[in-house]
């Protein structure tokens, strides 16, 4: 069953009405596939997630492209708004945390900063009102990205050997602490790394869009007949309105911190210690 | 809650046809925004850099020039004063040379009056003694011919008489 399918089922139910209420759970992030299609033996299930992922990459590419394809020196418009962000990702995510190497790599940090925010913005969108990134296979898409780019790009800049003792033989450290420390860090770096990158996006997606759907249910639920379900509904109301507008910075954090961890990375692998 | 058990997911299952869709569309985003969209821009700040950088060493070079300029001026401007004063100073002592010239001038030309005075007078005087000389010797000598009755006229003797009377009276005066 999809989400919109478990709350359109629920959707007469009320305080008082005799029916509990209608928690959303995990279900919420499932949709039925609205076209479904075969390459190579695989299934492609197109749902409205993956559809807006696909909007999501078209709004991105046409803003920038309309913002950037007449760039003249005094900015205007939409150039201007355009421009703030190609500087804030350029000033302040490669150049302060890759250097003077970092101006190469200002487009994928670029792309994976707008991509990820406006998939993430979507959770606020109203009639799309999901966010795609809490989708786990899709942060695990980029970060999978991420470290298919730093990891050969390391062995490539700095050769193999001193690429993966940097990475996992911390220096200044006693030479029996080794024993401990390169497995630790050979898990932490090379294992894991990915995960924690990806999931960090995808909970903070997940876990934000399940507040606001939760009081959502809350303010239609409680909207009956009674003092305490009036003055509940109302509550329920404005916390829903008050995490939207936290969620649009979580959104936009979120997306930060992605990027600013790429960036982290592929400086590990640009930049020798 | 049979529900749950039955339908709720596994949030962190990953379909293999989302993670692929994933997977192209960054891509797709990647290489539109990085062939069509950042070149513009870039080219865009890279221009404003040259043109703010430039701004800034046309700037230096026309401080430099207005510092040189300002300097040259200084000079010529210290040059002048200098010639100035030196111009001043020969007035001045040109002023003196002049003043002495024209009074040593006044001077000599004063002399040469007094002296062309003094000599006028003198011969004035001259010819006055002479001409009274004579008058008053022929008034003596008809005065004394009248008195002795006798000529004395164009008489060397009553002449030399004369002469010596004459002599006598200067001395006299001279004398006194």
């Amino acid at each position: 069953m999809s989400g919109s399918a478990l709350l359109a089922a629920d959707s007469s139910c009320h305080l008082n009405s005799g029916c509990g209420f209608p928690a959303p759970d995990a279900t919420i992030f499932n949709y039925d596939a609205i076209w479904q299609f075969d390459i190579a033996g695989l299934t492609f299930h197109i749902t409205k997630p993956m559809l807006m992922l696909w909007i999501a990459a078209a709004v991105v590419v046409v803003f920038f492209v309309l913002a950037f394809r007449k760039a003249v020196v005094v900015p205007r418009g939409i150039q201007n708004i355009g421009e703030y962000g190609y500087l804030f990702v350029r000033d302040g995510i490669a150049r302060d945390t890759i250097g003077v190497k970092g101006d190469a790599f200002v487009p994928v940090l670029f792309s994976f900063f707008f991509f990820i925010w406006v998939l993430n913005f979507m959770s606020i969108v109203p009639f799309l009102q999901f966010p795609v990134t809490s989708r786990f296979a899709i942060p695990l898409a980029f970060a999978v990205l991420v470290y298919l780019l730093w990891v050969p790009l390391g062995v490539k800049r700095q050769g193999a050997g001193s690429f993966f003792k940097a990475m996992t033989m911390p220096p200044d450290v006693p030479k029996a602490m080794y024993v401990l420390l390169i497995p630790i860090e050979i898990l932490s770096n090379f294992i894991v790394r990915p995960f924690t990158h990806s999931v960090r996006l995808f909970a903070n997606m997940f876990a934000g869009h399940m507040l606001i759907v939760t009081f959502s249910v809350a303010t239609w639920y409680l909207l009956s007949p009674s003092i305490i379900g009036v003055l509940g509904s109302a509550a329920s109301f404005v916390v829903t309105v008050g995490l939207t507008a936290f969620e649009m910075l979580i959104q936009a954090l979120q997306a930060y911190v992605f990027t600013l961890l790429a960036a982290v990375y592929i400086n590990d692998a640009v930049n020798a210690h | 809650m049979n529900l749950l058990a039955e339908d709720a997911p596994n949030v962190l299952a990953v379909p293999l046809d989302e993670l692929i869709l994933g997977i192209v569309a960054f891509l797709i985003v990647f290489w539109a925004l990085a062939k069509l969209a950042l070149p513009g821009i870039r080219k865009a700040l890279d221009e404003r850099t040259a043109t703010i950088e430039g701004g800034i060493e046309r700037a230096a070079t026309r401080e430099a020039e207005a510092n040189a300029l300002y300097e040259r001026y200084q000079a010529q401007l210290a040059e002048a004063r200098t010639e100035a004063a030196q111009i001043r100073a020969q007035a001045q002592s040109d002023k003196l040379a002049i003043v002495e010239e024209a009074k040593a001038e006044a001077v000599e030309a004063a002399a040469t009056v007094t002296a062309r005075a003094d000599a006028a007078i003198s011969a004035e005087r001259a010819s006055t003694i002479a001409s009274l000389r004579s008058e008053v010797g022929t008034l003596a000598l008809t005065l004394a011919g009248k008195v002795v009755g006798e000529s004395l006229e164009d008489d060397a003797r009553a002449r030399a008489t004369v002469d010596r009377f004459i002599a006598d009276l200067e001395a006299q005066a001279a004398g006194h």
